[in-house]
C-alpha cells in the first residue's frame, strides 16, 4: 500500500515538474513551429544560477523562492536574446533554427561546465518544506507535495493568461494561423520574443524548482530535453492542457514503469510517444491550446 | 548526443598551472609538429628527446567532472617532479575523449600515431577502454587505465594493461565481507546502474557478502540517466541494507531520493559511490554511509599529505579517488622509466618494468601488480561522519577498517575464480532467502 501511494505522489510530483518544463517548450513548438532543443540547457542554467544566489558565492544570499524568481527572470531575458539575436535572424528556415538551438545547447553545456565546474551541486530542500507528511502510514516528503501546488499554480496562471488576457488572445491566434494573425494586425515576430522569453523563463524556473528533487550536475540538460519532447508530442505541441495531461500521464509512466517493469523503463516512456505519433499525430490535445 | 572531442597539447615548462593560454596550445602544436617532422630513426638521440606522456579523459560533457580530476592528479605529479619522470624531461599531452568510445578511438590513433606518446594514462570509463583495447593491444602501448572493467585483467587480459586504481569487484568483495560480519548485515538489496561497472561491482558485492553468509534479496538496475530515483527506493522493503554502486554525480541524487523516502537502512557502496570529491556536495542525507575505495583522503601517510597539499593548493579541489588514481599512475610511469634506465624505445622491456613495479609510500599505501596486471593494494572501508572533517567540509569519509593487499581475487584462489564467469546482471544468480 505504501508502495503504491509513493508512487502516486511522486508520479504527481514528476508530473508536475515536467509541466512547469513543457508548457514553455509546447507554446514555442505551437507559435514558432520549432522545436526548441536549448529548453533543457535553460532548465540547467536556471539551476545552477539559483543554487549560485542560494550560495553566496555573490556575496549576498538569497531565499530560496527569490532565488528562484531571479533565476527564471535571468533565463527569460536569456531566452528574449536568443530569439532576437539568433533565431530572429534565421526567420522562414525551420531547419536552420533547430540547428542553431542544438549548437548554442552544447554551448551552452561547456560554459556551465567552465563556469560552475564538472561537481554536483546538491540543492538544500527551502527551510520549512523539508519534512514529511505522515499519512496511511506512508511518510510523503513535503517538499515534493509543494511541487505539486506550485505546478497546478502555475498551470492555472497560465490558463487565465491564455484564456483571459488580451495578450493570451494574441497567442492563441498566432498558434491557429500566423499568417492570419498578422493580417488582422497581431505583431507575431513581438510575439515569438514575449514567449520564447516566458518558456525560457518557466524552464529556469522549473530547474530551480526541480533542484532539491534532482541536484544540478553537467548533463542535466540533455537528461531532461528529451522528457519535454515525449510530454509535447504525448499532449500535442502548443497545447496547454495537452502538455498538462501529458506531463502527469509521463510523471505517472515514468515512475511506474521503473518501478514495475525495469528492464523496460525506456520502452514504457517512448512507447506512448510512438503509438500517438502513428495513430493521432497531432498529439492528444494538437490542435486546442487550451 | 555526441559532443565533439577537442585536444590540447601542453609542452613541458609552458605550463605551470593547468591553465593553457590559446597562444601556448597553438605554440605547443607547431614545436610538436616540428618535432614530428624533424624525426629520423636514430636510437642515439632517443634518450635527449623528452618522455612524452599522453593522457586520455574526459573534459566535456556529463563524465568531466571525473576526468578533470584525473588531469589535475597528472599535473599534480607532474609539477612535484619538475616535469621529469625516470630522469628524462616530460612531453604531456592532453586528449579530450568527450566519452564515447567513437572519440576515445580518434583520440588514441592520435595520441600513438602523430604525438607519438611513449605510454598511455586513461581513458576514465570502462566502454572507452573496451573500444581501444585491441588497438593499444596491436600497438604494443603501455596504458595505464583507471577504466574498471573486470576481464581485461581476467579471462580475457591485455599485456599491454596496466591497473594501478582497481578493478569493477576489488573494492566490493571487502565491501561484502565487512557488510556480513561488522556491519552484521543479513538482507541486503542492490542498485546500480545498468552497465557493466554495476553489474562487475554488485556481482562482486553479491559473491563475497554470501559467502558470509548474507543474502542479497533483489537488484535494481536504474538507467545511467535517471532523474528520479524515488521509483527505484519505492520497491526498497523487507531488507536490513542497502548496497548501491553508483558514479558520477548519481551517488548524490540517490541518496537523496532516498532519504526523501524516509528510509533508514544501513547504505554500503564501492569506489564511486561515496568518492571523497562528492563530499563538498553530499548533505546530511548521506551520514552513515558506508564504502570501500582503494583511495581515501583520511589516509595519514607522506604521499598522501604531499598529494592533497599540492592539488589543493593549485587547484583549490579536494581529490578524490579520480585525481587520486592518476597520480598514482604517474608514480609507476616514473618507477617503471627509472627502472630501464629511462628508456622506454623497446615497449615490451618498457611494460615488464612497469609491471614489476612495487611502491611503498603512494597516497593510497603500498601497490604491487598481480602476473594478470592488476594491483594489489589496501581498501579502506570508511563512514561519513559530520565530527572531524578537514579541508574546510562538513562531512568527511571516516576510515574505519584496512583490508590490506587485496587482490582481484579476494579470498578465492585465482584458479577457483577465473572459472566463474564474469560477474554480470545474472551472475551470482539471486537465491531464496
Amino acid at each position: 500500500m505504501t508502495f503504491w501511494l509513493l508512487l502516486t505522489v511522486n508520479s504527481v510530483t514528476f508530473g508536475g515538474l515536467l509541466f512547469l518544463l513543457s508548457a514553455g517548450f509546447s507554446l514555442i513548438f505551437g507559435l514558432m513551429r520549432i522545436p526548441n532543443l536549448t529548453h533543457g540547457s535553460m532548465f540547467m542554467v536556471g539551476a545552477y544560477l539559483g543554487t549560485t544566489f542560494l550560495s553566496g558565492a555573490l556575496g549576498f544570499k538569497l531565499n530560496f523562492w527569490v532565488a528562484a524568481i531571479l533565476a527564471s527572470v535571468e533565463v527569460a531575458i536569456l531566452g528574449a536574446l536568443m530569439e532576437r539575436l539568433l533565431l530572429r535572424r534565421l526567420a522562414g528556415q525551420p531547419l536552420a533554427q533547430v540547428l542553431v538551438t542544438l549548437g548554442v545547447s552544447f554551448m551552452v553545456a561547456d560554459l556551465c561546465l567552465m563556469a560552475w565546474g564538472g561537481d554536483p551541486i546538491s540543492v538544500a530542500t527551502p527551510p520549512g518544506f523539508a519534512g514529511f507528511v505522515r499519512w496511511g502510514g506512508a511518510a510523503f516528503p513535503l517538499y515534493r507535495m509543494a511541487v505539486i501546488v506550485i505546478a497546478v499554480v502555475f498551470a492555472a496562471a497560465l490558463w487565465l493568461m491564455l484564456d483571459r488576457t488580451r495578450l493570451g488572445a494574441m497567442i492563441r491566434a498566432g498558434v491557429d494561423d500566423p499568417q492570419m494573425a498578422r493580417v488582422v494586425g497581431i505583431r507575431v515576430s513581438q510575439l515569438f520574443t514575449i514567449v520564447f522569453a516566458l518558456g525560457a523563463g518557466l524552464a529556469g524556473f522549473a530547474g530551480m524548482i526541480g533542484g532539491p528533487i534532482l541536484s544540478v550536475y553537467p548533463g542535466l540538460d540533455q537528461d531532461m530535453l528529451p522528457l519535454a519532447l515525449v510530454v509535447v508530442i504525448l499532449g500535442g505541441t502548443g497545447s496547454l492542457l495537452g502538455s498538462f495531461v501529458g506531463s502527469i500521464i509521463i510523471g505517472f509512466i515514468y515512475n511506474f514503469g521503473q518501478a514495475l517493469l525495469p528492464e523496460l523503463a525506456y520502452f514504457i516512456l517512448f512507447l506512448p510517444m510512438v503509438l500517438v505519433l502513428l495513430l493521432r499525430p497531432q498529439g492528444l490535445f494538437g490542435g486546442q491550446i487550451l | 548526443m555526441s559532443r565533439k572531442p577537442t585536444s590540447g597539447k601542453v609542452s613541458s615548462g609552458k605550463v605551470s598551472s593547468g591553465k593553457v593560454s590559446r597562444r601556448a596550445v597553438l605554440a605547443g602544436t607547431a614545436a610538436g609538429a616540428a618535432v614530428a617532422l624533424g624525426r629520423f630513426p636514430n636510437p642515439a638521440i632517443a634518450q635527449s628527446e623528452p618522455f612524452k606522456l599522453g593522457l586520455l579523459t574526459v573534459k566535456t560533457g556529463p563524465l568531466a567532472q571525473g576526468g578533470i580530476q584525473m588531469e589535475q592528479g597528472v599535473l599534480t605529479y607532474l609539477k612535484e617532479k619538475n616535469y621529469t619522470l625516470g630522469g628524462r624531461k616530460v612531453d604531456f599531452v592532453s586528449a579530450d575523449t568527450g566519452g564515447n568510445p567513437a572519440g576515445t578511438k580518434t583520440k588514441v590513433q592520435e595520441l600513438v600515431e602523430r604525438d607519438r606518446v611513449d605510454v598511455i594514462l586513461g581513458p576514465l570509463a570502462a566502454f572507452e577502454l573496451l573500444a581501444i583495447s585491441d588497438y593499444v593491444k596491436e600497438q604494443k602501448m603501455p596504458t595505464l587505465s583507471l577504466a574498471a572493467a573486470d576481464n581485461l585483467t581476467q579471462r580475457n587480459p591485455n599485456p599491454y594493461l596496466l591497473r594501478a586504481s582497481a578493478c569493477s569487484s576489488q573494492a566490493m568483495h571487502p565491501m561484502g565481507h565487512y557488510a556480513a560480519t561488522e556491519l552484521k548485515l543479513k538482507r541486503v538489496v542492490t542498485i546500480s546502474e545498468d552497465f557493466a561497472f554495476g553489474y562487475e561491482q554488485m556481482g562482486g558485492f553479491q559473491a563475497a557478502f554470501q559467502k558470509d553468509g548474507g543474502c542479497v534479496t533483489n537488484k535494481l538496475w536504474p538507467p545511467l540517466v535517471t532523474p528520479d530515483y524515488t521509483p527505484y527506493v519505492a520497491q526498497i522493503s523487507d531488507v536490513d541494507g542497502v548496497c548501491q554502486g553508483f558514479a558520477g554525480s548519481n551517488p548524490l541524487r540517490f541518496m537523496k531520493a532516498y532519504a526523501s523516502a524516509g528510509l533508514k537502512y544501513q547504505v554500503v557502496t564501492g569506489q564511486t559511490g561515496a568518492d571523497d570529491a562528492l563530499l563538498k556536495s553530499f548533505g546530511d542525507e548521506a551520514l552513515g554511509l558506508v564504502s570501500c575505495c582503494p583511495y581515501t583522503l583520511d589516509l595519514e601517510n607522506a604521499a598522501n599529505q604531499r598529494f592533497v597539499d599540492a592539488i589543493r593548493k593549485d587547484y583549490d579541489v579536494i581529490p578524490g579517488f579520480y585525481a587520486a588514481g592518476l597520480y598514482v599512475n604517474c608514480m609507476v610511469v616514473d618507477a617503471g622509466l627509472k627502472a630501464v634506465g629511462g628508456d622506454a624505445s623497446d615497449k615490451d622491456k618498457f611494460m615488464t618494468a612497469l609491471k614489476g613495479v612495487s611502491l611503498n609510500d603512494t597516497p593510497r599505501g603500498p601497490i604491487k601488480f598481480d602476473h594478470l596486471n592488476n594491483v594489489i593494494g589496501n581498501f579502506y572501508i570508511r563512514r561519513v561522519v559530520d565530527e572531524g572533517a578537514k579541508y574546510g567540509l562538513k562531512l568527511w569519509n571516516k576510515t574505519i577498517k584496512t583490508y590490506e593487499n587485496v587482490s582481484q581475487f579476494w579470498v578465492w584462489p585465482e584458479a577457483e575464480f577465473l572459472a566463474h564467469p564474469v560477474y554480470s546482471r545474472d551472475y551470482p544468480p539471486l537465491t531464496k532467502c
